[in-house]
């Protein structure tokens, strides 16, 4: 199931044009991931902070969702300074931790929480229709702007008919194990879903097709920017232009 | 003399695969004719409408619509805006991710402009008595709400017919009743696959049958009400 707890919400980010927005983040991700100075990553969390704090979403479930990063983090931390050649800062048992494996867990683990966060605050806070009319406004190709928009559509429908097939094979004392009838039994879910899933496309081409569908989709939705979009995108793009020269001092000094 | 809608001459279809679906279709639908399609699963029904849209090519066989012999394949774009498909399935047709985007697909389709298409669509929602359900999300509407929504999505490009594919499947028996008031009111000839019998009395005019991919179109299929009569009892039934 897709929720979509960010998405409800009556901060200045949600009321923000969501087409800025999607620009802003990804222009933000590429400058985070190709940042290197350790003053930019930290700036560049410090700016994705304050998205979040404006957004004003729910720390709670803010947490849960990092959550798998955290466990991904915590196993780089453990391996990347052991791994990692250069400069012993100090040693556990034989093996020497470096300082250029800590700097590199450091780098990895602010980029990741500053791209994460932005994204939350900026692209999260709008429900995925939206997402995909923003995107269809900004010309992305419209073959994906559909593929999301249907997707989204029958995700729900597929995940009832695969619960359906469950509740079944339940109905008829099936029990998972580690086993190959357990194996099966789930090949033959998945492939009837599969073959559900196709007759079902075709089904919705056809009541596409008797409504002239003829490959184009008109989106109903007009997105106005306010003029305070323009002042909050412009505050943004002097903050990330900000991150850029203190990312070019960083590099100058090495 | 009323005009026929529909003509079909000797419309056979076969599956690939080798089973013959339809055989030897012969039928006229004229202006203001509300017939019931009867027949057991398998018979056909289904894919008579979708040969009839031109979702499938007949094996052999000619078709004319409002007079017209059809010669090629793409002259049913034109047949789309004259005649709507209610389809069996709701979710099928409904796969916009707003109620008001669904009804509008049609009319964009048209060729009708932005705000044109949500006039019409605002307009038919109101007309089903579904004001409000503009922003809804399809799934998650009541198998009813879906079934008047795709009615909805049909009637936006005003048909001159229609063709209903088991519209009482599924409903309970208020809504029912509502969609049978519903259609009691559009002034549309209509085609509808049913086993529902009582809803096919109270709103065709003939009903025909279809076995084995042949249709039966003489009167030898008609229902008829009559009295019978069963001991007062406690628990709820129906009566058919």
């Amino acid at each position: 199931m897709i929720a979509e707890p960010f998405a409800v919400g009556r901060s200045p980010i949600h009321r923000m044009d969501p087409r800025p927005r999607v620009v802003l983040a990804t222009v933000f991700s590429f400058l985070a991931a190709l940042s290197n100075g350790i003053p930019t990553l930290a700036g560049g969390l410090a700016f994705s902070v304050i998205l979040v704090a404006a957004a004003r979403l729910d720390m709670g479930l803010l947490v849960r969702r990092l959550l798998p990063l955290w466990g991904f983090l915590l196993l780089l931390w453990l391996v990347l300074p052991l791994t990692h050649k250069g400069e012993t800062l100090y040693t556990i048992g034989p093996l020497p931790a470096t300082r250029e494996g800590l700097l590199l867990s450091a780098r990895i683990t602010l980029k990741s929480h500053a791209i994460l966060l932005a994204f939350t605050a900026w692209v999260a806070t709008m429900s995925f229709v939206t997402l995909g009319h923003a995107l269809n406004r900004l010309r992305a190709p419209e073959k994906i702007v559909h593929l999301l928009l249907l997707t989204y559509r029958y995700i729900f429908v597929l995940e009832e008919e695969y619960g359906r097939l469950l509740r079944a094979a339940r109905l008829r004392g099936f029990q998972p194990g580690t086993n190959l009838h357990t194996y099966r039994t789930y090949a033959y879910l998945i492939g009837m879903l599969f073959l559900r899933a196709a007759d079902r496309a075709q089904r919705v081409h056809r009541a596409m097709q008797c409504r002239g569908f003829q490959g184009k989709f008109y989106s109903l939705y007009r997105f106005r920017a306010a003029p305070s979009d323009w002042i909050g995108g412009a505050a943004m793009t002097v903050a990330m232009i900000g991150l850029v020269y203190l990312e070019w001092k960083c590099r100058n000094l090495s | 003399m009323p005009q026929p809608v529909i003509t079909l001459k000797g419309i056979s279809f076969t599956y690939p695969g080798g089973k013959t679906a339809l055989d030897r279709i012969d039928l006229t639908f004229y202006e203001g004719e509300r017939i019931g399609l009867l027949g057991p699963n398998g018979s056909g029904k289904t894919t008579l409408f979708h040969i009839i849209m031109g979702l499938l090519q007949p094996t052999s066989g000619a078709m004319a619509f409002f007079g017209n012999p059809l010669k090629d394949p793409r002259d049913f774009k034109t047949i789309y805006r004259q005649i709507g498909l209610l389809f069996q399935d709701a979710d099928d047709q409904l796969f916009c991710p707003s109620v008001l985007e669904d009804v509008a697909f049609g009319p964009l389709n048209m060729g009708a402009s932005r705000e044109e298409a949500i006039r019409i669509a605002r307009e038919t929602l109101a007309h089903l008595g579904l004001e409000g359900f503009e922003d809804r999300f399809p799934h998650h509407l009541s198998g009813g709400e879906k079934r008047f929504v795709s009615l909805a999505t049909v009637l936006a490009m005003s048909p001159r017919a229609l063709l209903l594919d088991e519209p009482t499947t599924g409903l309970d028996a208020q809504t029912r009743t509502r969609l049978i008031d519903v259609l009691k009111g559009l002034d549309l000839s209509y085609l509808i696959i049913s086993h529902d019998m009582a809803f096919l009395a109270e709103i065709t005019d003939k009903v025909y049958a279809m076995e084995k991919g042949r249709l039966y179109t003489e009167e030898k299929v008609r229902l008829h009400r009559h009295v019978h009569a069963h001991p007062h009892g406690a628990h709820p039934h129906e009566h058919r």
